[in-house]
């Protein structure tokens, strides 16, 4: 577990509110924008379900065997000879880090 | 019995006759419809009086579904993108058929003499063929470039002769298949390049342009002289600079060609490509808002429209073929995702996903003409395909 996630982690514990999502600093106007945002745009390649098109699925068993932040580094620096592009000029780390938790977990409608 | 008498019989059998069919006798010139990409409903819709006339659900999952229309202009066969291919009757607006055909389908088409469907898969990478009739299956021809390796297919499209032309995205290749014999297709191949996106064919259906990701240049492919091999036109047309990304993938399709001359997207630069339709060489380009998805010229060949990828998807410019310069910057809507000329081109419908709202645009005046609310509405569908190759 890299620093940061250690630090939100411990940031989830020490608030210690059972209900609250991790990573719960993104607003959740923000997070609404990046669930319409990953199931139109980033679905464009990825299918709108995440099963895959152009681009692989994205469903939690698909990405069950790769490390976090392979996926984080893929999404913000995209992957070059491939059509993946770079989204760092729409989306912060953090943000980035939020897509890849919560498609790991079954991404929301 | 007196004439006039006669004349009101007449008339009341023509009325009970139409009562018996259900619906009065009308054509289908001026019918589309337009797929609602996250409800799994078509709206269909009447280029005439500019209405939806009627909904239709439970096509499955319609991201990146595509249509193709029975030469009767009847029937639209509907690709959806989880491998569902649906047939739909536009006059009694009910579903006629529905299979699924593969896991992971990106659109159609259908053969020149109408007798056969084609769809094209991602997962199984390949093609099938299906009788338009009934759907059953006739024959499969898998994108298997080398021994137990298959590619995804992009660009199918029908050419003459009954045959299918497509790409493949990961080996690099266009093939043509042959369905002469609708159970026994035969197939032949030829290097295109690197990672073809998508194909189109010229509207005599005479050349076939496979658009490159992996490199600048599009693959052409002659198929009056199929033996002379694919070619390359516009190649390094990005001249060493470094690529901007692109957040959404162009479509190519036979609108692209117009007086005379090609239309095409550049990948990884904001620029519109125009090559000479008779040397395919370059003659210029044209500077555009953002990364072109759609780069569509209006039937009479006289403007393109452009409408571009994340994140200037709000914004459509209009091309003059004549200066070639961009002669408007429009504002429909919100992620606009396709446009469709209306069969001679006095309108252009465009759906505004984000809007949820399909707006009808005068392609003279360039204003709203009017607008009506469809869920999440994404490719638009006119009737008038029907008739024209690699549609």
């Amino acid at each position: 577990m890299s620093n940061s996630r250690l630090l939100s982690a411990l940031t989830a514990v020490l608030l210690g509110c059972p209900a609250m999502p991790a990573l719960a600093e993104l607003p959740v106007a923000r997070q609404k924008e990046l669930v319409h945002l990953v199931r139109q745009d980033c679905g464009s390649c990825h299918g709108m379900t995440l099963r895959g098109g152009l681009g692989p699925a994205l469903l939690p068993a698909t990405l069950a065997d790769k490390p976090a932040e392979g996926l984080v580094a893929t999404i913000i620096g995209g992957r070059p000879g491939t059509p993946m592009p770079p989204w760092h000029r729409f989306l912060a780390e953090g943000e980035a880090q939020w897509i890849v938790d919560q498609l790991m977990a079954g991404f929301p409608e | 019995m007196t004439r006039i008498m006669q004349l009101f019989l007449s008339g009341l059998m023509v009325v009970l006759l139409g009562a018996c069919s259900g619906m009065p006798l009308r054509g289908t010139g001026d019918l589309g419809l337009v797929v609602e990409r996250a409800s799994g409903h078509v709206t269909l819709v009447n280029t005439s009086s500019r209405e939806a006339y009627a909904r239709i659900g439970g096509l499955g999952d319609l991201s990146h579904a595509s249509v193709v229309y029975s030469r009767d202009a009847r029937y639209a066969f509907i690709f959806g993108r989880d491998g569902g291919l649906t047939k739909v009757d536009l006059l009694e607006a009910r579903i006629v058929k529905r299979i699924m055909q593969s896991g992971n389908a990106i659109g159609g088409s259908i053969s020149q003499d109408g007798r056969i469907v084609v769809a094209q898969n991602y997962t199984p990478g390949g093609i099938k063929a299906f009788d338009a009739e009934t759907l059953e299956l006739l024959s499969e021809v898998p994108a298997e470039y080398a021994p137990g390796v298959f590619s995804k297919v992009v660009g199918l499209a029908d050419v003459p002769g009954n045959k299918f032309a497509y790409a493949l995205f990961d080996g690099g290749e266009i093939w043509v298949s042959d369905f002469s014999d609708p159970k026994r297709p035969v197939t032949k191949r030829y290097l295109a390049g690197m990672q073809p996106y998508d194909g189109l064919v010229t509207p005599d259906g005479r050349h076939y342009l496979a658009g490159l990701f992996g490199e600048d240049g599009i693959a052409l492919l002659d198929l009056w002289q199929p033996e002379q091999g694919s070619r390359k036109i516009l190649e390094k047309y990005g001249r060493g600079e470094e690529k901007l990304p692109v957040f959404k993938m162009p479509h190519l399709r036979g609108w692209s060609v117009a007086a005379g001359r090609a239309w095409l997207p550049a990948i990884g630069r904001h620029e519109v490509l125009i090559a000479d339709a008779a040397t395919w060489k370059e003659t210029g380009r044209v500077a555009v808002k953002g990364q072109p998805v759609f780069v569509m010229a209006s039937p009479d060949g006289r403007q393109i429209w452009v409408n571009f990828a994340f994140p200037d998807n709000g914004w459509v410019q209009v091309i003059d073929t004549l200066t070639g310069k961009v002669v408007q910057s429009l504002q429909p809507g919100k992620a606009v995702l396709h446009m469709e000329f209306t069969p001679r081109g006095e309108a252009v419908w465009l759906s505004a996903r984000d809007d949820n709202r399909v707006v009808i645009y005068d392609t003279k005046a360039f204003r709203p003409l009017g607008s009506f609310g469809v869920e999440a509405p994404s490719g638009i569908f006119f009737t008038s395909r029907a008739a024209r190759i690699g549609f």
